[in-house]
C-alpha cells in the first residue's frame, strides 16, 4: 500500500511553527506526516486539532467526540425524563379510576412521553453514537463538516429544553405523538399546544438532517484508503442506509407540521375537509415519515448488533454482504408501508391489502439478518459477556415485536388490534428490544473507547436481568389487555371491565423496567470514575475504532490507517499498515474514492468556531417566535443571516482565494 | 434463571387468559366477525409462537456447544460455512412462504369479513362527538327516524349496517366482541357491518384518542330478538313521558327554564338542543355520560351537580342549582322511561 | 447577572403561558347556591357598568381554552342567528371596532346575562355564568381585542371571515404585525 504515499516524501524541520492562517506564499505548504518520528507526530496533532480551552472554546469545539459525547448525554437526561413520565403514567393506570392524574395533565404526559422518547431520545442517540463511532470506524480524523455537527447538537438542544420547559409551563403538546388534524388542528387544539409539538419535531428534523448529510459524506468521501464498499463494517453500513432513510423520510413530517402550522397560525385550509382539504392527508404525510422513523431507529441498532456478535463469536460476520443487502432492502421497504398505521381509517380493501403483503415483504430482509446473526453464534461457543447478553436480550424481545408486527400487518387483525394496547406492546417490544437493548450493549461494548474504562460486568449482569425480567413484566401483559378491549391513550378505566390486576402487574413491572435504568446510571458513573483502565481494545475486536487510544485523542488516528480486511485488525496482528502525506500543522483530511476507497485529494476540516452556537441560537429563536407570527420568519432572517455570513466568512485560506 | 423466567411467565400467562372472557373483549367473540377474527388470532399467535420458539432454540444451541471459544477468528471453516448458507437460504425461503401464506389468509379473511353486511336490513348512522356518541336509525319512513344517543339496540342474528362520521375530531367505533374497529372521520363516511349471534349486552369504547376524556367515551350495542327491538323502536318514537310527580313536574319546568334546554332535546317538549345527547327516554338508557356512570338517581343526581368533576374537560357545564332544583330535576329525567 | 436575566425572562414567559394554558373547567363551585347578582336597575347612564367586583374578567379574557370554548358556544347558541358570524345582520356586527355598550368583559358579560333593548335577550337563567364569560371573551376577540396568542385559530368549517387570531390588533388599529 505504498501507492498511499500522496506526496514524495520530504524532509521537514521539526520544529517549524505553523504556517500562519494568511499565509499564501508559493510554495503552500507545511510539515506532513512522512517520515516525522511519532512523537513530534503527536506533538504537531495534538496541538493542530485540539478543542480551544475555556468556555468559549467549549462552546465552539467541532470535535466529533466532544458533540458526541454531548449528544449521548443529553438524549440519556431525556430518556430518565420521558422514563419518568412513563412511571407517572403507569402509576395512574395501577388501578381502575384512579384520582392521581387527571386527564389534561396525562394526555400531556403520554405526548411528552411520545415525543420525548421518538425526538429526543432515539433518533439523537443513534446518530450520536454513530456521530462518535463512525470517523473512528472509517479511519479518519473527524466527521465531514464539523461546524454542521456542532450546529445540529445546538439545534436539538433547544428542541429539548423548548418543548421541556413547555411541559413546565402546562403548555405541552397534548395531542399524542403523531397529533391527528383536527384534534391537534385549529379549532380543537386551542392555546398553542400543538404548535410547540409542530416546531419541536421541526428542531428536531434540522438537527438529523444535518448529522445524516455528515454521516453519508463521511461515509462515501472520507473512508481510509483501501476500505472498498465490501469492506466497510456493517455498523457504518447500518448508518449510512439510516442516514439515507433520514434524507428522505424528515422532508415528509417537515410538510406535515408546516402545514399544520399554517392551519393553525396563518389560516390555511389544508386539512380542513369543509373547505376542500382532507384530514387523511395529514396521516399519509405524517406516517410517510413515521413508518421509515422506525427504522431510522432500528437500523443502527442492528449495526450495533452486527458489531457485538462477530467480537463475541470470535469470527467475521457470516453472510456480510447479505446482511448489507437487507439493510439496503429494509431502507427501501420502509417507505412502501406507511398506510398499515392507517387500516382502520376505512381504506378501499384491496389497496389495504396491498399494504398487508408490503409490510409482510419487510420481514424477509429482517428475518435474513437475523438468521445471519445465528449462523454467526453458531460457531463455536461464543465468549458471554454484558454486551452480549444484551443482544441475546434482542433477539429474545424483538423476535416477539416483530412477530406481532406481522400480525399488525394483517389488514382484518390489525382492526382488533389498532390502537388498543396490544399496539402499545408491540412497539416497545420493536423499540426497546429492537433499539434500546442493543443500545445498552453498545454502552456496554464502546464505552471503555470512551472513557477509557471497563464498566463493571457483576453490575452489568444485575441490570440485564433486571431490565429483561422488568420489560417483559410490564409489556408483555399489555397484549393481553390490548386483546381485552383496553384502548391506548386512556387517562383511566371502568372497574367492571376487569383490567385492574393486570394493569397493576404492568405497573410493578415498568417500576422495575425504571429501576434497572437507575443501576445502569449508577453502573455508567461508577465505570467512568472507578472502573478498570480498559486499554486499546479490551474485547479484541476487528474494527478500526479500537486501533486508536482509549479514549481516543483529538485527532483520532496519528496515521491514517490502510484497509486490507473487512475485521482490519485480525487481519494485521503486528502492526497497521499506514498512509502518510497529510499535512500537521492545519486540520487536513484524506479524501478517498467512493468505491474503491483510493486516496483521492487532501482537504482540509474546519476549525473550532462559535458560530454554529450562534447560528442555532438565532434559528432556535426563530422557530420558538415562528409559534407565535408568522412574521418570525421575517424578523428572524436576518439574525440568521448574520450568523451565517460570520460562520461562512472567507478566512483568506489559500483554498478559498483558488 | 432464563428457563425460571419463562416458566414464571408461562403460568402468568395461563392465570391471565382465564379472564379473558370479557363484555369488551376480542377474545370472547359474540359475533361472525369477531369469531373470524379471534380465529385469526389464535392461528397467528401459535404460528408466531412456534416460530418464535424455534428462533430461541437457535439461539441456545451455541450457548450449549462444547466447544471451545474460537482462537483465530479469522480462520473459517469453508464447508461449514457453506452448510450454514444452506440452512439460512433455506430458513429465508420458509419465511417468505409463511408470509406469502399468511398474506393470502389475511386477504381471504378480509373478503369474509366483507361479505358479513352484504343482506343488511338496518342502517344506522353513528356520529362522533367529543365525547359521546349520536345514534340515528335510518327509515324510508320519516317519522320513524330515531335518534338516541351512546346505546345501539339492533336485532340480533341480523346484520347491520352502521355510516360512521363525525362532526368534530377523528374517533373510532370499536366493539371487540362483535367487530373490528373502523375510524369515524369528519368529512367522511365510513361503513362496518355488524352482526350479533345472541342477545345480549356488548360494550365497546372510542379507539382513536380524541381528546380529555377519550378515556370515558363507551357505547353498548344491545342485541334482542327481533320483536323486542320492534317494540323497543317504537317506544323510543313516542314523545317523552309527562312528569307523574309534582317534583317531576317542577323538574321538567325547571329543565326548560335553565341551561339544560340549550343544548338537550327532549321529544314533545320545546326542548330542542342538538348538540348535546336526545334525552327523550334517557332513562331507559344503561348509562349515562357514554358508558361513564351507571344509570341511577343517585348517579344521575351526581352528574348534574358536578359533570366537570366526574368528567372533566367534558362539554356538559356546571350548572347552579340548589338541592331542591337538582331533585327536581333528577325526578323528572328518572321519569323519561 | 445573565442568569438573573434568564430567570427573569422565563418566570415572566411563565405567566403569560400559564394565563394562556390553563385549562380550568371548573372556575367556579359546583356547589353554588344558584344565586347571580341582580342588578339594581336596567337604567345605565353613558351605557357603562360600575367596575366588576370580581376578578373572572381578567382570568377569562386571555386564556385560550375558554375562548375557544366561547367560541364553541357561540355556534352551538346560535349567536350566529344574529350577529352572523360577527358579521352583524338582525344584531350588530360584533367584528367591528364600535361598541353601543362598551368593549369591557364586563359590558359584554352583561349584555350576554341580563340582555339589550331592542332585541337582544337575557340569558340570565339560559347559560351559566363562566359560560357566559366565554363567550364574552370570544365576542371580544373578534374584533381583535384578545391577545393574538390566545385567539382562536380558523374552524373545521366553512369560514366567512378570518380566523380571530388573524384580526387586527385593536389596540393598534393593526398598524403594526
Amino acid at each position: 500500500m505504498s501507492s498511499a504515499d500522496l506526496t514524495s516524501e520530504r524532509d521537514l524541520p521539526r520544529e517549524r511553527e505553523a504556517t500562519p492562517r494568511g499565509d499564501i506564499a508559493p510554495e503552500r505548504d507545511g510539515p506532513r506526516d512522512t517520515g516525522m518520528d511519532d512523537a513530534s507526530l503527536r506533538r504537531w496533532l495534538a496541538r493542530t486539532w485540539r478543542t480551544p480551552p475555556g468556555i468559549i472554546g467549549a462552546l465552539s469545539s467541532v470535535d466529533h467526540k466532544v458533540i458526541a459525547r454531548r449528544y449521548l448525554i443529553t438524549a440519556f437526561l431525556f430518556l430518565c425524563l420521558g422514563g419518568l413520565n412513563a412511571v407517572a403514567m403507569r402509576i395512574q393506570l395501577s388501578g381502575p379510576q384512579r384520582g392521581l392524574i387527571g386527564p389534561d395533565l396525562y394526555n400531556q404526559l403520554f405526548t411528552m412521553h411520545g415525543v420525548t422518547m421518538m425526538f429526543l431520545f432515539a433518533v439523537p442517540i443513534v446518530q450520536a453514537t454513530g456521530i462518535y463511532l463512525v470517523p473512528l470506524m472509517v479511519g479518519t480524523r473527524n466527521i465531514a463538516f464539523p461546524r454542521l455537527n456542532a450546529f445540529s447538537y445546538w439545534i436539538y438542544v433547544s428542541g429539548g429544553l423548548f418543548a421541556w420547559i413547555s411541559f413546565a409551563l402546562s403548555m405541552a403538546p397534548d395531542v399524542g405523538w403523531f397529533a391527528y388534524v383536527p384534534l391537534s388542528g385549529p379549532e380543537f387544539g386551542p392555546g398553542k399546544r400543538a404548535d410547540v409539538w409542530a416546531q419541536m419535531i421541526t428542531y428536531t428534523e434540522v438537527s438529523s438532517l444535518a448529522v445524516a448529510v455528515a454521516t453519508i459524506v463521511t461515509v462515501f468521501k472520507q473512508r481510509s484508503p483501501g476500505m472498498s464498499l465490501d469492506k466497510i463494517p456493517l455498523y457504518v453500513w447500518a448508518l449510512l442506509v439510516t442516514s439515507f432513510v433520514v434524507v428522505f423520510a424528515m422532508p415528509a413530517v417537515m410538510v406535515t407540521s408546516t402545514f399544520l402550522i399554517l392551519d393553525r397560525l396563518v389560516g390555511t385550509h389544508i386539512f380542513n375537509p369543509a373547505e376542500g382539504g382532507d384530514a387523511l392527508l395529514f396521516q399519509h404525510l405524517f406516517w410517510f415519515f413515521g413508518h421509515p422513523e422506525v427504522y431510522i431507529i432500528f437500523l443502527p441498532a442492528t449495526g450495533m448488533v452486527s458489531a457485538i456478535i462477530p467480537a463475541f463469536a470470535r469470527r467475521p460476520m457470516f453472510g456480510h454482504l447479505g446482511l448489507v443487502l437487507s439493510l439496503i432492502a429494509v431502507g427501501f421497504l420502509s417507505f412502501g408501508l406507511w398506510v398499515h398505521h392507517m387500516f382502520a381509517t376505512g381504506l378501499p380493501k384491496l389497496g389495504a391489502s396491498f399494504f398487508t403483503a408490503s409490510s409482510m415483504m419487510i420481514a424477509i430482509p429482517n428475518g435474513v439478518q437475523i438468521f445471519c446473526w445465528l449462523a454467526t453464534l453458531w460457531d463455536g461457543r461464543p465468549v458471554i459477556r454484558t454486551p452480549l447478553l444484551f443482544v441475546f436480550g434482542f433477539f429474545f424481545i424483538f423476535v416477539i415485536g416483530g412477530l406481532t408486527g406481522v400480525m399488525l400487518a394483517s389488514v382484518p387483525l390489525d382492526l382488533q388490534v389498532h390502537d388498543t394496547y396490544f399496539v402499545v406492546a408491540h412497539f416497545h417490544y420493536v423499540l426497546i428490544g429492537g433499539s434500546v437493548f442493543p443500545l445498552l450493549g453498545a454502552a456496554y461494548f464502546w464505552f471503555p473507547k470512551i472513557t477509557g474504562r471497563m464498566m463493571s460486568e457483576r453490575l452489568g449482569r444485575w441490570h440485564f436481568w433486571l431490565a429483561m425480567i422488568g420489560f417483559n413484566a410490564a409489556f408483555f401483559p399489555m397484549h393481553i389487555v390490548g386483546l381485552w378491549g383496553m384502548p391506548r391513550r386512556v387517562y383511566t378505566y371502568p372497574a367492571e371491565l376487569g383490567w385492574g390486576n393486570i394493569n397493576l402487574f404492568i405497573t410493578g413491572g415498568a417500576v422495575l423496567f425504571f429501576l434497572s435504568f437507575v443501576l445502569f446510571a449508577f453502573n455508567l458513573v461508577h465505570g467512568a470514575l472507578k472502573g478498570a483502565p480498559a486499554g486499546d481494545n479490551p474485547w479484541d475486536a476487528g474494527t478500526l475504532e479500537w486501533a486508536t487510544s482509549s479514549p481516543p485523542q483529538s485527532y483520532n488516528f496519528a496515521r491514517i490507517p490502510v484497509v486490507t480486511n473487512v475485521e482490519p485488525l485480525w487481519a494485521e496482528r503486528a502492526a497497521l499498515p499506514v498512509a502518510t502525506g497529510l499535512r500537521v500543522d492545519v486540520r487536513e483530511l484524506l479524501v478517498s474514492t467512493v468505491a474503491e476507497a483510493h486516496p483521492d485529494i487532501r482537504e482540509k476540516s474546519a476549525t473550532p468556531s462559535i458560530w454554529p452556537l450562534l447560528a442555532a441560537i438565532a434559528v432556535g429563536g426563530t422557530f420558538l417566535y415562528s409559534i407565535f407570527t408568522p412574521w418570525a420568519i421575517v424578523w428572524g432572517a436576518a439574525p440568521i443571516a448574520i450568523t451565517l455570513i460570520g460562520w461562512f466568512w472567507p478566512k483568506g485560506d489559500p483554498e478559498d482565494e483558488e | 434463571m432464563k428457563r425460571l423466567a419463562s416458566i414464571a411467565f408461562a403460568t402468568a400467562i395461563a392465570l391471565f387468559l382465564q379472564g379473558c372472557a370479557g363484555w369488551q373483549s376480542a377474545l370472547d367473540p359474540k359475533g361472525p366477525a369477531a369469531s373470524e377474527l379471534a380465529w385469526l388470532i389464535w392461528f397467528f399467535t401459535g404460528l408466531c409462537a412456534v416460530v418464535w420458539v424455534l428462533v430461541m432454540i437457535a439461539l441456545a444451541i451455541p450457548l450449549m456447544m462444547r466447544s471451545r471459544v474460537r482462537a483465530e477468528p479469522l480462520v473459517l471453516d469453508a464447508g461449514a460455512d457453506s452448510r450454514k448458507l444452506r440452512v439460512v437460504i433455506t430458513a429465508v425461503g420458509l419465511t417468505a412462504v409463511i408470509l406469502v401464506g399468511l398474506t393470502l389468509l389475511s386477504f381471504f379473511a378480509n373478503r369474509t369479513l366483507a361479505a358479513i353486511g352484504s343482506d343488511a336490513v338496518l342502517t344506522i348512522r353513528v356520529t362522533g362527538h367529543q365525547w359521546w356518541w349520536e345514534v340515528r336509525y335510518e327509515d324510508a319512513t320519516p317519522s320513524r327516524i330515531l335518534t338516541t344517543a351512546n346505546e345501539i339496540h339492533i336485532p340480533a342474528g341480523e346484520p347491520v349496517r352502521l355510516l360512521l362520521t363525525s362532526t368534530d375530531v377523528i374517533h373510532s367505533f370499536w366493539v371487540p366482541s362483535l367487530s373490528g374497529k373502523l375510524d369515524l372521520i369528519p368529512g367522511r363516511m365510513n361503513v362496518l357491518d355488524i352482526k350479533a349471534d345472541k342477545p345480549g349486552v356488548y360494550r365497546g369504547q372510542c379507539a382513536e384518542f380524541c381528546g380529555a376524556q377519550h378515556a370515558n367515551m363507551g357505547t353498548f350495542i344491545i342485541a334482542e330478538p327481533r320483536a323486542k327491538f320492534d317494540a323497543w323502536w317504537n317506544d323510543q318514537l313516542q314523545p317523552a313521558a309527562e312528569p307523574m310527580s309534582d317534583e317531576a313536574k317542577a323538574g321538567e319546568d325547571l329543565f326548560l327554564k335553565r341551561p339544560c334546554v340549550m343544548c338537550h332535546k327532549i321529544g314533545g317538549t320545546p326542548a330542542g338542543g342538538t348538540v348535546a345527547p336526545d334525552l327523550t327516554h334517557v332513562a331507559s338508557r344503561q348509562t349515562l355520560a357514554a358508558g361513564t356512570l351507571r344509570m341511577s338517581r343517585g348517579n344521575l343526581a351526581a352528574w348534574i351537580a358536578d359533570p366537570q368533576g366526574v368528567k372533566p374537560g367534558s362539554h356538559m357545564p356546571v350548572v347552579q342549582l340548589n338541592g331542591d332544583e337538582l331533585n327536581a330535576i333528577v325526578a323528572y329525567l328518572e321519569g323519561l322511561k | 447577572m445573565r442568569p438573573i436575566a434568564a430567570m427573569l425572562l422565563l418566570a415572566i414567559l411563565a405567566l403569560a403561558a400559564c394565563q394562556r394554558e390553563e385549562r380550568d373547567t371548573r372556575p367556579q363551585s359546583a356547589l353554588g347556591s344558584g344565586e347571580q347578582p341582580t342588578p339594581v336597575t336596567t337604567l345605565e347612564p353613558g351605557g357603562q357598568r360600575p367596575s366588576p367586583t370580581d376578578n373572572k374578567a381578567a382570568s377569562f379574557e386571555a386564556n385560550a381554552f375558554h375562548l375557544s370554548e366561547g367560541k364553541r358556544l357561540f355556534g352551538w347558541f346560535n349567536c350566529s342567528g344574529c350577529h352572523a358570524n360577527g358579521g352583524g345582520g338582525m344584531g350588530p356586527a360584533l367584528m367591528d371596532e364600535k361598541w353601543i355598550y362598551g368593549s369591557s368583559m364586563e359590558s359584554i358579560h352583561a349584555t350576554i346575562r341580563d340582555g339589550r333593548p331592542n332585541g337582544m335577550p337575557s340569558f340570565r337563567d339560559k347559560i351559566p355564568d363562566d359560560q357566559i364569560w366565554e363567550l364574552a371573551a370570544f365576542v371580544r376577540s373578534l374584533s381583535g381585542n384578545a391577545p393574538s396568542s390566545a385567539a382562536p385559530s380558523r374552524n373545521d368549517d366553512m369560514m366567512a371571515h378570518p380566523s380571530e387570531n388573524r384580526m387586527p390588533d385593536a389596540a393598534t388599529l393593526g398598524k403594526s404585525p
